[in-house]
């Protein structure tokens, strides 16, 4: 048998344990935008044709927590294993890099997931969504979750100290995430923004979320598919690579 | 037959550090092998070797046959290791523990070779406690559960008694002996050289990444310690005797190496002839201590000195 369901299993309790602060916080903080951005810019912000802001800010803030947590979880557990040592538990046994991989990222998506749909259910009564596309909706949130889980991967190995992760953080994920268009359409914006955001791979991650919902998007679902299909196959292959040559944990 | 461990040639640099440096020894299935050296000679890093933790830049090293790298699979499963550091992981019991790092090696059900474990180890009271609330002597129990959850053959413990107490140390002992009874290979690390003595056939001394001395301890003990002794007599100066060297002398008092026992009756023998009265007279046996301090010293000074003793 194998060592992967166990060490899965763990990075899952291990989360779970913590549900207050991993599941409950984040689905708290979203909430929290919801009402203050729905507050201060409903009506004021056009987006889709007979769509309300709110109902087109909350898929961006189910999708935003969904990334998020599905980054936290990879990164977090990895590095505090480095830092406490006991990653050594992990690298004794029989387990091959694939295993490793497959185990924190299918955590990170199940955190991610759980967090959204914890996002969704309790703002279900609150604000009516329609889901035009219920498929794409689930495809992206799969999608999103594991491209962010892979990154996590990434920058936990990548990290020798918490201040190290915290800067990933906050100076590449949640730049990306707020101009990413999860608090507009990017039709609203200047034609420069416009442009830029085309870049920024989640963008796609979030408009092709929207879609689902709406039936409406900023560009075609399709190519967004194609983008953040690419983007999880090479954070995957990069990822992947790390662990196998031993990348910070085997010396 | 297979050795239990089997290396050759390996080397390790850190940067401009050679950690090891073209070491090679095998190790018999069934052994009581001892690790011995001083800080930062190499022992961790020769197990990280051994155990995968740390890829060598030459030389292969297999576990019962099996590559540690190329058939990583078979020499994990095969091998047991306990880590220096006290590590653990906050967030489990010690049962939870044990039981995620049985999973790891792909078992399911091993609950009742489990519990044994932690009976012998004296984990059981403990079992349902969080890692973070045990006492570091019981952490360093749970892991040495942790690395007989999947009934390794070869088990290494690289230096399990640092910091632990004399009652813990000894239980631990006669659990590891027994394991080495029941035919478990046993290799160990250690900075207490008496229990190096007492515990280990054989023995491989480290300095600064090479193996400088690799023989049984007793032969280790016969060759590089002989008998010391301590004595004090009525004049500043002994007779010279054929295998006796004076190692210091301090007036009236000397500490000398006798090659063997037939040695100590020549020099009581010229004492008496010269009719030199003993005040104080203490007589040590060889130990490893010795033997280490000697083979530290250097290889060269330590066969020199042998060559004036004979
Ligand atoms: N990861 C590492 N990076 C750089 N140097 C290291 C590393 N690990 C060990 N060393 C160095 O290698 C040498 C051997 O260390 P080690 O194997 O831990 O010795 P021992 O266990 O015999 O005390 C030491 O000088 C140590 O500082
Ligand atoms: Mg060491």
């Amino acid at each position: 048998m194998s060592g992967f369901p166990t060490l899965l299993y763990k990075e899952l309790v291990r989360f779970w344990k913590v549900a207050f602060q991993t599941v409950a916080a984040p689905v708290l903080t979203a909430l929290l935008y919801l009402v203050v951005f729905a507050h201060a810019l409903e009506g004021r912000v056009s987006v889709y044709d007979g769509v309300s802001y709110t109902a087109f800010l909350l898929p961006g803030l189910v999708m935003m927590s969904v990334l998020q947590n599905a980054f936290a979880n990879s990164s977090s557990s990895l590095i505090q294993s480095k830092i406490t040592g006991n990653v050594v538990f992990l690298l004794l046994p029989p387990i091959s890099y694939l295993e490793f991989f497959a185990a924190y990222l299918a955590a990170a998506m199940v955190r991610g997931l759980v967090v959204g749909g914890a996002v969704l259910a309790v703002t279900a009564p609150l604000v009516p969504l329609p889901l035009a596309q219920p498929a794409w909706v689930l495809g992206f949130a799969l999608l999103g979750s594991a491209i962010l889980g892979a990154l996590g991967v990434i920058a936990g190995l990548w990290a020798d100290k918490f201040d190290q992760l915290a800067a990933f953080q906050n100076f590449v994920i949640m730049p990306l995430t707020f101009l990413s268009g999860v608090f507009y359409s990017i039709h609203s914006l200047p034609a420069f923004w416009q442009a830029l955001s085309h870049f920024n791979p989640f963008f796609y991650m979030i408009d092709g979320f929207r879609y689902g919902f709406f039936g409406r998007s900023d560009v075609s679902p399709m190519a967004s598919l194609a983008v953040v299909a690419t983007c999880f196959a090479a954070l995957a292959l990069a990822a992947l690579a790390l662990l196998r040559s031993g990348y910070k944990l085997r010396g | 037959m297979t050795a239990a461990v089997e290396i050759r040639q390996v080397a390790k640099r850190y940067g401009a550090l050679q950690a090891l440096a073209d070491v090679s020894f095998e190790i018999a299935e069934g052994e009581f092998f001892g690790l011995l050296g001083p800080n930062g000679a190499g022992k961790t890093t020769l197990i990280s070797v051994i155990a995968g933790l740390v890829r060598a830049d030459a030389g292969t090293v297999r576990v019962l046959g099996a590559d540690v790298v190329a058939d990583y699979r078979r020499a994990r499963r095969l091998l047991g290791v306990v880590p220096q550091e006290l590590v653990f992981d906050p967030f489990f019991s010690v049962r939870e523990t044990l039981r995620f790092q049985s999973g790891y090696f792909g078992l399911r059900g091993n609950d009742a070779w489990i519990d044994e474990i932690m009976h012998y180890l004296d984990l059981t009271a403990k079992a349902d406690t969080n890692m973070r609330a045990l006492s570091g002597g019981m952490k360093r129990r749970v892991l040495v559960a942790q690395a007989l959850v999947h009934r390794p053959r070869v088990i290494v413990l690289d230096e399990p008694t640092a910091g632990v107490d004399v009652e813990l140390r000894q239980g631990l002992w006669q659990f590891v002996r027994r394991l080495n009874r029941d035919g478990h290979t046993i290799v160990l690390t250690t900075h207490y050289l008496e229990e190096a003595e007492q515990l280990c056939a054989r023995i491989a001394m480290l300095k600064a990444g090479r193996v400088v001395t690799l023989d049984s301890t007793r032969n280790l003990l016969d060759t590089f310690s002989g008998l010391q002794l301590k004595l004090s007599v009525d004049r500043f100066a002994l007779p010279v005797v054929d295998g006796v060297s004076v190692l210091a002398s301090q007036g009236e008092r000397f500490t000398v190496r006798l090659r063997d026992y037939v040695a100590l009756e020549a020099l009581l023998h010229s004492l008496r002839e010269a009719g030199a009265e003993i005040r104080e007279f203490e007589l040590a046996p060889p130990d490893l201590e010795e033997v280490f301090l000697r083979v530290m010293r250097g290889g060269e000074a330590a066969e020199a000195e042998r060559g004036a003793l004979a």
